[in-house]
């Protein structure tokens, strides 16, 4: 008796995604806006670093964060900084907050069949002077916001901001209204409380949290001389301020 | 020129993938032209005068795609879009009523309340968002780049029927890669009042009413039974609010709010943004065309004890 070799159809799936979880955060004020995400970075249960940043400054006034695969988000914000650089070298300036974000539209977009699996959020100052937050998809649609979380705890994140920025579901007492835009020490408690709450009930969150804070010309400190572990990033004297401010979060 | 006719001269999706991957494979290309360095309004991926799209280099890019974004074939892929809608827009004696919903869907997250689902190509178009987010912002930003240009060679504005039909034949040579969008192009030009339903399908259809999306069912379900060509202004915007709030209150993928424009002789105008849920309670304000009272909710249980449904 002999048998045939069978041979089955050999099957290659080209799969060069994965997912390193963590979150991103971005509130925006008046004035100012914060723009936040954890340092861990994780593979299903593996945690590969404790320190991976995921917030990346793009110009004096506008940082990026990104979330997914990071090695495409690494990828992305090399490619965004690079056609940044090239804008400063024909125009001798940087490029304004709402071009950067239609830029990035455009990029992602660039990848619609093959598509980046980043979610960006950027946030920093409008040529107005007012705080601003662009939130996007992975293949480039986009929207400006006053707050947006996303990543692995955004389902966690964003209600807690739905109800505390935007007062989703509160009662303003009577003969009151809610306020429009909160204070820059209001918004770093949130964004805090929403990082520690985050790591306590999500596995992919924790180790670090990195918080960049823009600060439009002219505008006071408001109280971020009194926080402690600030860090000045200012290039230029008389423009637009930046700080970061790092915490540590639960490694468990 | 060359790239544009060779472009329209063919249809299939597999000539085009090769033709974009003899183009380019990513943006390297970019970095060696002039083109790069200025400003590009935006567009800087159209140095070559059209768009050119990074592409798998796989046997079926289109698979490949679909595997990893399709959330309907495949619930565990990893990157989520964001979907559903309900869209409204009908012509009547004063011109075109345009009414969409605010919510955008990634699988059953609400991804976002306040999304635009309106795009103002100009002072006297607009277009309507269904589908897939991504594909209808750019590829409408892009259409009115191209209402622009129309404009400055042609000394005259460009027609509904031309701008949709350059937006369907756009769509057209992309089909079967993935795209998903349904939209109305509405406008005034010297025609009068028109729209036209583009779908990324190949559809092309002008008409008086069209309902697109997710809860398009529900929203023809009531514009149907109270549209009639001799409606007021304020007549036509209740109608077209009470549909985007019935779509609003049976269709999951459509809610929170709902973006009314209407479209004259001398251009659209903003009508008003109206919370679904409060058209539901309290109803839409003090808005032109309200009664003052709730879509739904006193209706329902006015004379009852209690109730909520």
């Amino acid at each position: 008796m002999s048998r045939t070799p069978v041979s089955l159809p050999q099957q290659h799936q080209f799969n060069p995604y994965s997912e390193n979880g963590g979150t991103i955060l971005a509130i925006a004020g008046a004035n100012f806006s914060v723009i936040a995400g954890d340092t861990r970075q994780s593979e299903g249960y593996n945690i590969q670093t404790r320190y991976a940043p995921k917030v990346f400054r793009l110009t004096d006034k506008a940082v990026l964060a990104t979330n997914g695969f990071a090695a495409d988000g690494n990828m992305f914000v090399k490619k965004v900084r690079q056609r940044l650089e090239w804008y400063r070298h024909a125009h001798a300036r940087d490029m304004s907050l709402h071009a950067i974000a239609r830029l990035i539209q455009t990029m992602l977009y660039q990848r619609r069949f093959f598509p980046y699996y980043v979610y960006n959020i950027l946030g920093g100052i409008e040529d107005d002077g007012s705080g601003a937050v662009y939130s996007f998809d992975p293949v480039g649609s986009y929207e400006r916001e006053t707050c947006r979380a996303a990543g692995a705890a955004s389902s966690l994140v964003q209600p807690f901001l739905d109800n505390q920025i935007y007062f989703k579901n509160q009662t303003a007492p009577p003969g009151s209204a809610h306020p429009t835009h909160l204070p820059l020490a209001h918004v770093l408690s949130l964004v805090i409380d929403s990082f520690t709450s985050a790591t306590e009930r999500h596995i992919e969150v924790g180790d670090g949290l990195e918080m960049y804070v823009v600060l439009a010309k002219g505008s006071p400190l408001q109280g971020l001389d009194t926080i402690h572990g600030v860090t000045e990033l200012t290039n230029i004297p008389g423009g637009e301020r930046m700080f970061v401010i790092r915490r540590s979060l639960k490694r468990d | 020129m060359h790239s544009f006719i060779s472009r329209f001269s063919q249809t299939s999706a597999q000539s085009e993938f090769h033709r974009a991957q003899a183009f380019t494979t990513d943006e390297g290309d970019l970095a060696s032209s002039d083109a790069a360095w200025g400003s590009q309004a935006g567009f800087g991926n159209l140095s070559h005068g059209i768009p050119t799209f990074a592409i798998p280099e796989v046997a079926d890019p289109s698979a490949f795609l679909r595997l990893h974004t399709n959330d309907s074939e495949n619930p565990d892929c990893r990157i989520k879009m964001n979907h559903g809608t309900t869209t409204l827009a009908f012509c009547f004696q004063g011109g075109v009523i345009v009414a969409v919903d605010s919510r955008a869907t990634a699988g059953s997250y609400i991804a976002s309340g306040t999304v635009k689902k309106v795009i103002e190509i100009n002072p006297y178009l607009l277009s309507t968002v269904a589908g897939t987010a991504a594909d209808c912002q750019y590829w409408e930003t892009y259409l009115g780049m191209h209402c622009r240009l129309h404009e400055l060679r042609n000394g005259e504005r460009i027609s509904v029927a031309a701008a949709s039909k350059y937006l369907s034949n756009l769509v057209y040579s992309y089909k079967g890669m993935g795209l998903g969008m349904g939209t109305m192009i509405c406008g005034w030009d010297k025609t009068g009042p028109s729209i036209y339903y583009v779908d990324s399908d190949g559809s092309r259809l002008k008409g008086n009413l069209f309902s697109v999306g997710s809860g398009s069912t529900h929203a023809y379900g009531v514009v149907d039974q109270g549209y009639h060509w001799d409606l007021s202004a304020p007549e036509a915007y209740e109608l077209a609010r009470r549909s985007i709030y019935a779509a609003g209150h049976r269709d999951a993928y459509t809610g929170n709010s709902c973006n009314l424009y209407h479209v004259e002789e001398g251009g659209w105008r903003f009508i008003g943004n109206y919370d679904i849920s409060k058209m539901h309670y309290e109803g839409p304000g003090d808005a032109l065309g309200a009664d003052g009272t709730g879509y739904g909710y006193d209706i329902r249980v006015k004379g009852h004890s209690s109730g909520d449904n």
